[in-house]
């Protein structure tokens, strides 16, 4: 079993012994801003910021009302990229529906596609093999490097710093690299299939994922080592849109933005699958809820991530030529060169392709520690090979409902490092 | 499944509401309990702050509507209990018939806020007391109905033809609610005419 790590020990003291918030040691005392009616004789401007607009994270729109430059409220609009894919999914097989779940939270293409294998295996009643567990928590962990990598370089972007967004690009590419070789797609991998995987690593994986993780720890620390105790950097960030333990509850928001509130609730955890109860790793917490501790609890997890990745790569030795997919022809396509000169094998394909694989009636929620929270499907059946009812539960769509919240009282241009610490997908809130 | 996987907090609910529990099922491990929809918002109340219970936590709102036109809407609470890392799925099922109205819950948790939204812009279920509810990814004039209905079809009600028709003929001003425009001060000096037409239908209200 392992350990939980209850808090990040902070680099920086980040309050002083009164409680309060300690901001940028800038050194410099602004004096407070002149009441906002003086020049602009009470009069409150509506601006609207989005939905073509670079920081807004894809197609999202805000409706923001200032006074001088306080912002009164915040209006969020989404819907900009609905695509229906819920109903989608209510006309299709479930392994039909794998490609739909790469377009959704499309910077963790791999992790939508082992929820939703998870999600139809619960309802199916259908145990994986060990070897397709560990490719998929591979799959898992390296979503969440390339998901916290991108909100690090476009976060750092939002706030003025570009560097770091060179830095992760460059990362993430090498994560690209591998996935491509993997699943032959950058973006829309589909490498699930219900009841194992769409194909095995190939020749070369292992080789390449173990050079990123022995490489990838020390670019990490680069990016802590420019931006942890950064002067700038703290003051955009720090006390800026704290959120208490409890309104990060009630909000039902999931993954960072709720850890960096302070619950240590973590679903690789407190519900696990794919055996994550057996890999040695900590849950980073923060204490403020504020951006910087967001960012200290993302970037704290990719660590995490590469030492889980570690352990998984240790297993896959042990598990070499073991089968990736459960022994069920009715699940699992046999192979092309069998499909077409086995009569028995041929007769499996084309039931599969034809028919889909039937769920028994019934219904099952599944839900997974996705980079951006908790992501869960909820499938309904009716007996059938299409689902009645496929539910997304995105975790962008809840965590961004408490924008309006965080922003009440802020800067406008704090507007804008709110909006980017809740790392959105717009593909996600939208589906 | 056995009768030995359901949640404990079934044989509280019984004791504690008896008749409002209607019926219970265990699917795939997880436990379901059915209850009317006018005692909805009291034992979700219930189950949040009971000790015993604590579901603190609200995983989701959802509907489901069934291909077999004769059973009921249902919507859909995922509970959790963060503490004790329990889940408990909560369901209404509402008569179609019927106006199909259940209670919000926005006032025990804050998440619900565009749960429900997005509930009533697909099925078009109303939650009475939630302080907001207007669609949420379709926009606000968008008058096909409700998507995620069976009786919807895949591509629309409108033809293609339609669709662009309207969307060619949309009123941009429109894209600022009555809402925005009022919290700017701004909406007493519309045009009457404008006034009238966001009054009257191109707010979004179907029917």
């Amino acid at each position: 079993m392992s350990t939980r790590t209850l808090e990040v020990s902070l680099g920086t003291a980040t309050l002083d012994p009164l409680g309060n918030v300690i901001t940028a040691p800038l050194g410099v005392q602004l004096p407070a801003y002149p009441a906002p009616q003086d020049d602009l004789g009470g009069e409150h401007m509506l601006i609207n910021i989005g939905p073509q607009h670079p920081a807004t994270h894809g197609v999202l729109r805000l409706v923001v009302e200032l006074d001088g430059e306080t912002v009164i409220r915040v209006v969020p609009h989404i819907g900009y990229l609905h695509s229906g894919f819920e109903k989608l999914g209510e006309y299709r097989h479930y392994n039909q529906i794998i490609p739909l779940t790469d377009r959704t939270d499309y910077l963790s293409p791999m992790a939508n596609n082992v929820c939703l294998a998870l999600a139809a295996e619960k309802l199916m009643g259908i145990t994986i093999t060990e070897r397709c567990a560990v490719l998929r928590v591979i799959a898992c962990e390296m979503s969440r490097i390339i998901s916290h990598i991108v909100w690090l370089g476009t976060t750092g972007i939002d706030l003025g710093a570009f560097t770091p967004f060179l830095w992760s690009f460059y990362q993430r590419e090498r994560i690209y690299n591998l996935q491509e070789a993997w699943t032959g797609a950058r973006l829309t991998t589909s490498m699930t299939r219900i009841g194992g995987l769409m194909a095995d690593i190939p020749d070369g994986f292992e080789t390449g994922l173990r050079d990123f993780c022995r490489t990838f720890p020390k670019v990490l620390q680069e990016v802590d080592t420019m931006f942890t105790r950064n002067a700038i950097w703290c003051g955009r960030t720090q006390g800026v849109g704290p959120l208490s333990a409890e309104d990060a509850i009630n909000y039902s928001l999931s993954g960072p933005m709720l850890r960096a509130s302070g619950v240590d609730y973590d679903v690789r955890k407190d519900r696990p699958y794919l055996g994550y109860e057996t890999y040695d790793f900590d849950v980073p917490v923060g204490e403020h809820g504020d951006i910087y501790d967001r960012y200290r609890v993302r970037l704290e997890e990719m660590t995490q991530s590469t030492r889980i990745l570690e352990q998984a790569l240790d297993r896959l030795e042990r598990l070499r030529g073991a089968p990736i997919n459960v022994a069920d022809p009715r699940l699992i396509l046999p192979p092309k060169s069998r499909a077409m000169s086995d009569m028995e094998a041929m007769i499996f394909h084309f039931k599969q392709v034809m028919e889909g694989v039937r769920a028994p009636v019934g219904e099952a929620y599944l839900g997974v520690e996705n980079p951006k929270g908790e992501l869960g499907y909820y499938f309904v059946s009716d007996g059938s090979a299409k689902p009645v009812r496929w539910r997304i539960r995105p975790p962008s769509f809840l965590n961004l409902a408490v924008l309006p919240k965080l922003c009440e009282g802020v800067l406008l241009s704090d507007v804008i490092a709110i909006n980017a610490s809740i790392d959105i997908v717009m593909g996600e809130i939208d589906r | 499944m056995g009768e030995a996987t359901v949640s404990p907090s079934v044989a509280a609910l019984r004791t504690r509401f008896g008749g409002a529990i209607l019926r219970h099922q265990v699917s795939c491990g997880d436990t379901i309990v059915y209850v009317p929809a006018a005692r909805a918002h009291e034992i979700l109340a219930w189950l949040k702050d009971d000790p015993g219970q604590r579901f603190n936590y609200l995983t989701d709102i959802t509907a489901v509507e069934y291909r077999d036109a004769e059973r009921p809407l249902e919507v859909v609470w995922q509970l959790r209990s963060l503490a004790r890392k329990a889940d408990l799925r909560l369901k209404v099922e509402l008569d179609k018939t019927a106006p199909l109205v259940v209670d919000s819950v926005f006032d025990l948790w804050k998440g619900a806020d565009w749960l429900e939204r997005e509930v009533f812009d697909m099925f078009g279920i109303s939650f009475t007391g939630h302080p907001d509810l207007r669609r949420i990814l379709m926009w606000e004039t968008y008058a096909e109905g409700f998507p995620l209905r069976k009786d919807f079809p895949l591509r629309g009600h409108f033809s293609r033809a339609e669709q662009t028709r309207q969307a060619l003929a949309a009123n941009p001003e429109a894209h600022y609610s009555l809402e925005e425009l009022s919290i700017a001060a701004a909406y007493d000096e519309l045009p009457a005419d404008m006034k009238d037409r966001l009054a009257h239908g191109e707010r979004g209200r179907v029917k």
